[in-house]
């Protein structure tokens, strides 16, 4: 069986459906991204794999590592390997940023060198997230999944709000992760900066909550790119039939 | 030297305990100490020149020249006070004495039912400067027992005082301290309390005249409501001379018990400014804060100002930390210690930390 496998999912908020049907798998070391446009459903699956609250399972199922996960808690998740980068992030005043590093890796060694690496030695002894600039929140987001040692990450557009020379450091740190651990990744991203610096092995579109295509991602992209989501889509349909 | 019998005494208090009140009993790093076991002025003494600390009653006995301090914070805000009390200590900073290591005091009830009642004196000299803690705790055996105590604080000419009092009784005590602070001309009081432990029921509410030009108070509280404790506590200043300013600011969370948090601000001169700042945080359903910020002025040309909020932890501060393997629990003792920040106090270092690891203690216990 795959790391996560997802079954006939559907996912609504309040008493509205937002995703239909999902299926999907996403084996060990696979880095599957995931096209669509705004408000189509993305983060809402990545919030449903996480547990988050307020995005209800209506039917079927989340398995990972042969292991249903529908009914744990988003803290169970996190510690059977699941992390997720938040596109929004809050600030968690009282907090420090050092005090949750410490509290996820014992190593600070470890902490040290990745603080430097993204580039956050100034914002260390700071409350978490509390008055960061975009930017700075996504270094930040990543440097707490490094130091969880995921097995899925879930990254929700990562490379949002990022200047260019930081883009390329954050994409060499994830690269080097997912090749050291073999860890699978979910990808959202509207511009394809990520998938620059990390090898993408799969890439799906999403539309109007529902998942279409399954096929290489750097093709998918031009083909949104050029002819548009509805194009791709079509396409996507004509091929399936 | 220590005698045979302050020893025995010593040796038979929970040095633990005491630790987490800011008391070392070592005494490593404190410029002068004075235990107080129930009616008894146990240990006494001062490694400093500049520092006089002994037993009220014997300071006026021994020394006429300060019985008109006994009384006199009271008379300056025309209340009055009980009599009947035992020990306390009497502490004198002399004139131009900078002292920058803590002079502890500690007040320790150990008998079951016991009334303690003392009267403090704290005389800061013209132009000395001290830091105090005053760490008052029981034992657990102690049950039902009372506390009273009378506390005045002179802060002469251009003198500085911050005293840090730091309770840490158990879940039956009936704590009333009553204190006054008086400040001359260009003096400074600075005032910190902090509460962590269980207490039965606490009313308080220090009271700091402002009574020379360009004098200054700040009043600091980080306090913690357990189920079934009552916290009745307030800083009030009187800002009697101009140019004065005062700043009064409480953090104050309820898990379970009920928590009144005070604060006055009383103008009776022109020309002066203060702020007081009430923020409340309310964590289990059973609890209640009641903030009472109050501002009151014969005049116009003043500056007072006043913020009170009261908030619960927000649910997605905790689903955040939950996604990182941090379980709820641990996650809401994070938040809350964040929140009762110990970096408003004017802490010395080594004092902020044993008060960090209580807050852990307790908040992740409680959970
Ligand atoms: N907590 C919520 N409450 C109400 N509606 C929500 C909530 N979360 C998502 N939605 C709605 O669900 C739909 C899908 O939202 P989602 O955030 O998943 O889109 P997205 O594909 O990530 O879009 P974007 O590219 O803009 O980030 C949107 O219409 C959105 O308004
Ligand atoms: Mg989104």
């Amino acid at each position: 069986m795959a790391r996560l496998e997802i079954h006939n999912l559907s996912v609504g908020v309040g008493s509205r459906r937002i995703l239909s049907d999902i299926e999907l798998s996403i084996g060990e070391g696979r880095v599957f991204v995931l096209f669509g446009p705004n408000g189509s459903g993305k983060s809402t699956l990545l919030k449903a794999i996480m547990g988050i609250s307020g995005y209800d399972i209506l039917s079927g199922e989340i398995i990972f590592e042969d292991r249903v996960i529908n009914g744990l808690s988003v803290d169970e998740r996190a510690r059977l390997g699941i992390s997720m980068m938040f596109q929004h992030p809050p600030g968690v005043r009282g907090v420090k940023l050092s005090q949750v590093a410490r509290i996820l890796c014992e190593d600070e060694e470890k902490i040290n060198k990745y603080v430097q690496l993204l580039n956050l030695g100034y914002l260390f002894d700071r409350d978490l997230n509390v008055d960061f600039s975009g930017g700075e929140m996504k270094r930040v987001e990543l440097l707490q999944i490094i130091l969880m040692q995921p097995k899925l990450i879930l990254l929700d557009e990562p490379e949002s709000g990022v200047d260019i020379e930081n883009i390329s450091i954050m994409g060499r740190v994830l690269d080097e992760y997912l090749r050291e651990s073999g860890a699978s990744c979910f990808v959202i991203t509207h511009t394809g900066y990520i998938i620059e610096y990390i090898e993408a092995t799969d890439g799906c579109l999403m539309l109007d909550g529902n998942l279409y295509c399954v096929g290489n991602p750097h093709k998918l992209f031009e083909t949104i790119r050029d002819y548009g989501y509805e194009k791709c889509k079509e396409c996507t349909v004509r091929h399936a039939e | 030297m220590r005698s045979e019998a302050q020893k025995n005494i010593l040796d038979s208090l929970p040095k633990e305990d005491l630790l987490s009140s800011g008391v070392d009993l070592s005494e490593k790093g404190r410029a002068a100490t004075f235990v107080q076991v129930d009616e008894r002025p146990s240990l006494f003494r001062s490694m400093f020149q500049g520092i006089e600390l002994i037993p009220t009653e014997e300071a006026l006995n021994r020394y006429p020249q300060y019985k008109k301090f006994f009384g006199m914070a009271f008379t300056a805000v025309g209340e009055d006070f009980p009599r009947d009390t035992q020990g306390g200590f009497f502490l004198v900073i002399k004139k131009g004495a900078k002292v920058t290591l803590p002079v502890q005091v500690c007040l320790f009830l150990k008998k079951k039912s016991f009334s303690q009642k003392v009267h403090n004196i704290i005389l800061v000299e013209e132009g000395a400067q001290a830091y105090v803690i005053n760490g008052c705790a029981s034992d657990k055996a102690a049950t039902d027992a009372f506390h009273l105590g009378i506390s005045e604080y002179i802060v002469m000419r251009n003198g500085y005082l911050n005293f840090t009092m730091i309770h840490s009784w158990n879940d039956s005590m009936v704590v009333r301290p009553k204190s006054i602070a008086v400040v001359e001309e260009g003096g400074t009081f600075v005032s910190n309390y902090v509460s962590l432990k269980p207490v039965k029921e606490v009313v308080m509410y220090p009271t700091c005249v402002l009574k020379g030009r360009k004098a200054r108070a700040s009043f600091s509280s980080i306090i913690l409501g357990h189920k079934g404790c009552l916290q009745d506590v307030g800083s009030r200043v009187i800002l009697a001379a101009p140019d004065t300013s005062a700043e009064i600011v409480s953090r104050t969370v309820s898990m379970g018990g009920k928590i009144i948090a005070r604060g006055h601000l009383y103008a009776k001169t022109p020309g002066v400014r203060a702020h007081l700042e009430c923020q409340g945080l309310i964590v289990s359903e059973q609890g209640t804060i009641h903030a009472i910020p109050e501002l009151q002025t014969d005049y116009r040309d003043v500056d007072l100002s006043h913020e009170a909020a009261i908030g619960k932890i927000s649910k997605e501060e905790i689903e955040y930390l939950a996604s990182r393997g941090i379980e709820e629990k641990v996650a809401r003792s994070l938040i809350i210690r964040g929140f009762m920040d110990t970096d408003i106090l004017g802490l010395p270092d080594e004092l902020r930390e044993q008060i960090e690891e209580l807050k852990e203690r307790l908040t992740e216990q409680a959970m």
